[in-house]
């Protein structure tokens, strides 16, 4: 049996040690707000925050994510200035590739609470979005770190 | 199990009004199938547009896919206008597939083509204008007054005493009247909703993670499956170990389909890890010698070989005699991917007598004839359940997951998924058709455009997904946007040659459109400077005056500034064209570093003119999200193949567009009178041409192939 700490609960599941985190995350435990899309780390649309930190979780085995803390857009409240944001500013079309990208920004505004747009664009240039949601993504990145502000 | 309301357990409360339409045959019909009433109807199945419940809720019921355009929450809009509901009240529904939600043009429910709300404009008013007409005429009766002296107001009917009563108090009276088959519709000048600022409704839930896409489908007792295709065009398998596959752990079965091999597995892992264990080995297959270098010479000679006439207007050839300047352009653009984020998928259940699909399509009548072929059931015997989708653009009109799911569902006994890795997505895309042509025109001595003649060589996608619109070797698709161009010219030749290839070809957002307009615009701006004309103004003087297009390109000079001070060290191109009902035109700021070719695009401006502009921040993020879909394909897209198959295997080797690549946007609608048009396309096929004739302003260079190249942009 795997230990996953997984928005704030102890879960335990019965998967290979070897098993990327993301398929055990959809599949045993039904967090399906994480996305599968190339399965190689190029798009960022698994990304979870792994003890605060962004991490693609298709490229982590559920193993080596045993000792840390587990964050999904749902371990994020409702208040988040992140959700909030892409509300306000109507960011998602699809929206499949929007969890991760959120839980990417929330990790850069913790390390860069104040950012310049060129700051912005770097942070999230290796996320993938088909639909062309950044022209928003980029406003909804610059209000919320308003809002975290506040 | 399903999260998003498209199951019959909680589908039209018994006590409803329920107004549905259809639009079949031409002419507007209106139903009454409130649930007391439908029963009699037993032709009519109970899937409506519009519910009205008793505690006040309005229900919109949805055949329309939610690919994330906005069309749920825009004809939710119009129903409440119509209706005069509370907005707040409002909620929309994704229903079962079924006859009433068919696009009243086409014989099939499908969300392409952008025609979600222009198919259905009068459909739709009709459906909420009707049941309003009903709500009112029970609160005359129980008033015993003249329906004529009640006013409506946010779901409630207003007595001039100034009593009112709300909707959901009248749905029981009102649902035992009769339908007002030509119900009164407001004028635009009255609208409330429609043209307004509204949240999206399906936005909270994507924000939270809670939308259920096909990919996150759960049935109980499922199992998931992957299926090894050929990685060759014609390929079949020739060994593999099915053993060494059953030997992981959580795979099921081994099942054969054709010329591919599934996997069907407890766990996706499992799944995967079973297919890769499986070391097919698989034939040549049927083009070995297929490659990029062999399509391109494929391609040239193609464009060599006379052509089926599409059309020939006037003398051109007498008129290139007389032409005072003649001049030829060539165009090529790759095959390119959707690369939609959501893998493709569907989840079956194929029981004795009655089959279900869970399935994020775009084209739930393919879906449905699919299921029922490969299952043996009739089509009234399967159901469609349309999930959320991770993006389609015209890709999920195709039904290749559904026969695989289906299939497995029937060789397992249970429900299955079936899901593509991102690989399978990459091989088995139906591609948006590489597309080589050639114009010449001829200019009077004047600068006037008295000469055109074009000539387009590519694979067809209607012979391969809808045979019976191809007549006399034309798929008019792969023409889109030449005998319908903005222009009008008295003299005009079309041909096409239709090439015969391996590859799957299919609907790509804007379709031939996207292809024809990139070599049309570009051309036309050398046609400008060829004359010494102002771009915009050789453009305008070459269109019908007044027309969309006209409009269009005329507006978006005004608000961009055309011929306006320029920012220092940046260049302007503009492109205007013509699709799905409505005009776009584009102006990119571009500015080019000549030492290492890298062009910078500064701001894009757009407009568009889709007449009445319903949603209008809908209207705006196809408008964003098309350019940036348009930049990434004119500078980076292109699907490689080699050894008689594709090559580009996943996104390291496509890459998309990223943030940093995305310029500053300036949307600007015309909100008109005129014809509604429809919107998810036309924002496409102008933006790489306006690119490119603002790069040949910046450097002298004209671009005409897909994506750019950057060595070409290199001075020195």
């Amino acid at each position: 049996m795997i230990s996953l700490h997984v928005n704030g609960k102890k879960r335990k599941v019965d998967a290979a040690p070897d098993t990327p985190l993301l398929w055990v995350l959809r599949d045993n435990l039904g967090i399906t707000s994480v996305k599968y899309t190339c399965g190689i780390a190029e798009c960022g649309v698994c990304t979870v925050l792994i003890d605060d930190e962004a991490v693609r979780s298709c490229s982590i085995s559920v193993d080596e994510a045993q000792k840390s803390k587990i964050i999904t857009i749902e371990g994020l409240p409702e208040d988040h200035p992140v959700k909030i944001a892409w509300i306000e500013k109507q960011v998602p079309q699809c929206g499949y590739c929007q969890p991760g990208i959120m839980l990417q920004t929330v990790d850069f505004l913790k390390r860069q609470p104040n950012p310049t747009e060129e700051q912005v664009d770097e942070a999230l240039d290796n996320v993938l979005c088909r639909c062309g949601s950044h022209p928003r993504i980029k406003k909804a990145v610059q209000m919320a770190a308003d809002l975290t502000k506040k | 199990m399903m999260k998003n309301g498209i199951t019959r357990r909680d589908f039209l409360k018994s006590s409803s009004l329920v107004i549905a339409a259809t639009a079949l045959h031409g002419e507007l019909v209106l139903f009454n199938v409130s649930p007391a009433k439908a029963e009699s109807t037993t032709t009519f199945k109970p899937h409506a547009f519009v519910e009205v419940a008793m505690d006040d809720t309005v229900t919109v019921w949805l055949g329309q896919t939610n690919l994330g355009q906005g069309t749920h929450t825009g004809i939710s809009m119009i129903i409440a206008e119509e209706l005069d509901a509370d907005w707040q009240k409002v909620r929309a529904k994704m229903a079962l597939a079924a006859e009433v939600f068919k696009n009243p043009h086409a014989n099939a429910q499908f969300t392409g083509g952008s025609t979600s709300i222009r198919s259905r404009w009068d459909l739709l008013r009709g459906s909420g204008a009707a049941a309003r007409q009903m709500l009112i005429a029970a609160a005359a009766k129980e008033w015993g007054i003249d329906a004529k002296k009640c006013r409506t107001e946010k779901s409630r009917v207003l007595n001039p005493d100034g009593r009112h009563l709300t909707y959901g108090q009248l749905v029981s009276k009102a649902r035992e009247l009769p339908v007002p088959q030509n119900p009164p519709l407001k004028e635009a000048k009255d609208y409330r909703i429609i043209g307004t600022a509204r949240d999206r409704l399906d936005i909270p839930d994507k924000v939270e993670g809670k939308t259920i896409y096909g990919m996150d489908v759960v049935v109980p007792n499922m199992c998931i499956a992957v299926v090894a295709r050929p990685p060759r065009f014609g390929a079949t398998p020739v060994s593999y170990d099915t053993n060494a596959a059953m030997a992981v752990k959580g795979v099921l079965k081994v099942v054969p389909l054709e010329d591919k091999v599934a996997v069907c597995a407890d766990t996706t892992y499992a799944a995967l890890q079973g297919r890769e264990k499986l070391n097919i080995q698989w034939t040549t297959g049927s083009h070995p010698e297929l490659n990029d270098e062999s399509l391109d010479k494929l391609f040239q000679a193609s464009l060599e070989k006379p052509g089926a006439v599409a059309e020939s207007t006037g003398d051109t050839e007498n008129a290139f005699a007389e032409a005072a300047v003649k001049i030829e352009g060539s165009y090529k653009l790759p095959f390119i991917s959707h690369a939609q984020l959501e893998p493709i998928n569907c989840t079956a259940h194929v029981e004795k007598d009655r089959c279900r699909l869970w399935v994020p399509t775009q084209g739930q009548t393919w879906s449905q004839m699919a299921a029922a072929k490969t299952s043996g059931l009739p089509a009234e015997k399967v159901e469609v359940m349309t999930t959320y989708v991770g993006g389609g653009f015209g890709l999920r009109v195709t039904a290749d997951p559904v026969v695989d799911a289906v299939s497995l569902s029937m060789a397992m006994d249970r429900p299955v998924k079936v899901m593509w890795t991102r690989e399978d997505d990459f091989a088995n895309d139906y591609f948006r058709p590489g597309s080589v042509s050639t114009i010449k025109a001829g200019l009077d001595k004047d600068g006037r455009l008295v000469a055109w003649s074009h000539k387009v060589a590519s694979p067809s996608i209607m012979s391969g997904l809808m045979p019976e619109q191809v007549k006399n070797g034309i798929d008019g698709s792969s023409l889109h946007g030449i005998p319908d161009m903005v222009y009008t010219l008295p003299n005009r030749h079309i041909e096409y040659v239709m090439m015969d290839l391996p590859i799957s070809v299919g609907f790509w957002r804007s379709v031939g459109y996207t292809i024809n307009t990139f070599a049309i615009e570009t051309f036309m701006d050398e046609l400008a400077h060829a004359a010494k004309k102002d771009p915009v103004e050789f453009r305008l003087d070459h269109m019908e005056k007044g027309s969309r297009p006209y409009r269009t390109l005329s507006l978006l000079a005004e608000k961009a500034d055309w011929g306006g001070k320029v920012p220092a060290g940046r260049s302007r191109g503009i492109a205007v064209g013509s699709c799905f009902g409505s005009s776009a035109a584009h102006m990119a700021e571009v500015s080019v570093d000549r030492k290492t070719g890298k062009v910078k695009v500064h701001k894009v401006a757009c407009a568009i003119d889709c007449g009445p502009a319903v949603y209008p921040d809908a209207i705006t993020a196809q408008m964003e999200g098309g350019l940036v879909m348009a930049l990434s394909v004119a500078f980076h897209e292109k699907i490689h193949f080699s050894k008689g198959g594709v090559k580009t295997a996943n996104f390291d080797e496509y890459p998309l567009l990223t943030m940093s690549g995305v310029p500053e946007v300036e949307v600007y609608i015309s909100n008109s009178v005129h014809k509604i048009g429809g919107v998810g396309e036309p924002g496409i096929p102008t933006v790489a041409p306006a690119v490119a004739n603002a790069i040949f302003k910046a450097t002298g260079v004209r671009l005409k192939e897909l994506p750019f190249k950057r060595d070409l942009l290199i001075k020195g």
